[in-house]
């Protein structure tokens, strides 16, 4: 009994053995082509089980991809291996197969203003070495860049040249002369890259430089011309048969078309509940000019009255300078129409009027 | 297409308030779905928010119409609610009017109610409120153009 048990587990070994090689070789009838740098293994037996039209025989394809990557291991397996941090690890080879481009080859690039002239002229970039040697540091150091080697921001000690002011910061003017240089190289870059990219660049006159222009800049490069007034274009006459251009307004600007949709209806709930309360909502704007008005009317009704009185007294100047300087509390109210802060001396003594239609935006709308 | 700007919004919303006063609220926050007011070429289309975002992908030239038309402004800005929009006003109706069989045809040609045509009313309805019609079967009905104006108050 206990001779058939032993028996029996052998013999289950030896089957359970078997399988596990079985697992392991595979028997393919064209060897698969392996790129082990990228992992890749290429099985070009022709797929004869899975010609059958119908559903996707899934046991099949699974069976398929089992084999080939039982495979690909098993070749994994006989690369040369190593031990990094305690993990067993197999070094992969160069890979073999090449990949395509990710992304489209870049186009060639506008050449800059300094490559077209030199072109022109035939001008080829003569080798440099990076260091040169500094007398003043007595030591090599860079042609250009940080710490370099003749540096003229750095002097400690400047001659004044013979024609120049006496007063004159020479430090400060080559410092300044440094930052021109450098501004005006930093515009030419970005012109550059503008030319590469083709963007707009902006102009401050509107106008090309070449002259060739389109008849919708030109259009607006005289509209720019024309508001460009002290009196931004009001007195300006328009040529005999010049028409006014369209679309030169303010562009209006609308909510989005897909904007918050809660949003939206908030607002439309709120404006028919103002709509729905039947109580008159106060409307601030002409709240705020009917007190400025009366506050006018005010001011109007005193200085008759000082007039009067100065009339009668033989034209003193006291009341009539304190018109001039005008009292300070009454500019201050002018800008919230409700008893807002006070103003400081400075818009009072500018003229009461003045102050009054600078502050006041929304008056008499 | 565009949504409605604050003004037009208040324009609109004045009009048909005074069809359906309140409930005009039902129509703005609905329970089944978000629905909004979308301007196109001078029209104001009310539509769900799915089929808005099916029209976004039509250019505007293309795009005729979308959802349902209230009405329209008109050059000067003025709101005209056409006859497309009864069916969303009529359930929300505050003040009907019920026409008899006779009367119904010659409404429906544009001429005006008389009070023999009358079958019922809401009560309370004020001079020169706005209303809406309905045969002796509760449909709705809209003239070509014609005037309710009750002469009993």
């Amino acid at each position: 009994m206990e001779g058939q048990n032993v028996e029996e587990l052998l013999a289950k070994a030896e089957r359970d053995e078997a399988e596990k090689l079985q697992r392991i070789t595979v028997h393919k009838e064209l060897e698969l082509e392996f790129d082990l740098g990228n992992l890749l293994a290429l099985d070009r037996n022709p797929p004869t089980g899975l010609r059958h039209a119908g559903p996707t025989q899934e046991a099949e394809l699974r069976a398929l991809a089992r084999d080939n990557t039982q495979l690909l291991i098993n070749q994994l397996w006989q690369l040369p291996t190593e031990r990094v941090e305690e993990a067993l690890v197999a070094r992969l080879p160069e890979p073999t197969t090449r990949l395509p481009r990710e992304k489209p080859v870049p186009r060639p690039r506008p050449l800059t203003r300094w490559q077209q002239f030199a072109r022109l002229k035939g001008i080829r970039p003569k080798k440099k070495t990076n260091l040169v040697w500094d007398e003043v540091s007595g030591q090599w150091r860079r042609r250009w860049g940080y710490q370099r080697a003749r540096d003229d921001t750095k002097e400690w000690l400047i001659e004044v040249p013979g024609n120049a002011d006496p007063m004159e910061d020479q430090f400060a003017k080559r410092i300044q002369a440094k930052k021109e240089r450098v501004a005006k190289n930093e515009l030419n870059r970005l012109r550059n890259l503008a030319r590469a990219h083709k963007i707009q660049l902006p102009s401050a006159t509107g106008m090309h430089p070449t002259g060739h222009q389109s008849k919708e800049e030109l259009g607006r490069a005289m509209q720019v011309a024309r508001v460009s007034t002290a009196s931004v274009g009001r007195f300006q006459e328009r040529l005999p048969k010049e028409k006014a251009p369209r679309g030169s307004g303010k562009k209006r600007k609308f909510q989005p078309l897909f904007g918050d949709f809660a949003a939206e209806k908030k607002s439309q709930l709120e404006m028919l509940r103002v709509m729905n309360s039947k109580k008159p909502q106060m409307d601030v704007t002409r709240a705020t000019n009917k007190q400025m008005r009366e506050e006018d009317q005010e001011e109007a009704a005193k200085r008759r009255k000082m007039s009067q009185k100065g009339k009668r007294k033989g034209g003193r100047q006291g009341p009539g300078s304190k018109r001039k300087g005008g009292p300070p509390s009454q500019g201050g109210k002018r800008k919230g129409g409700l008893g807002g802060k006070m103003n400081s001396a400075p818009p009072a003594l500018g003229g009461r009027r003045k102050g009054g239609q600078h502050h006041g935006g929304k008056r008499r709308k | 297409m565009r949504p409605l700007t604050e003004e037009e919004t208040r324009v609109m919303f004045e009009k048909i308030a005074k069809y359906i006063g309140e409930n005009l609220q039902l129509l703005v926050d609905r329970p089944d779905g978000t629905y909004c007011f979308r301007l196109h070429n001078d029209r104001v289309y009310y539509v769900s928010e799915k089929i808005l975002k099916l029209a976004a992908n039509i250019s505007g030239d293309k795009l005729v119409s979308l959802g349902t038309c209230f009405g329209k402004f008109t050059k000067t800005h003025k709101f005209r609610l056409h006859i497309t929009a009864l069916d969303y006003l009529a359930p929300y109706a505050k003040y009907k009017v019920w026409i008899k069989p006779g009367a119904e045809q010659s409404f429906l040609y544009g001429n005006h109610v008389l009070k023999s045509g009358l079958g019922r009313i809401t009560e309370n309805t004020s001079q020169y409120q706005g209303v809406v019609v309905y045969s002796m079967a509760d449909i709705p009905l809209h003239p070509k153009g014609g005037k309710v104006s009750l002469n009993t108050h």
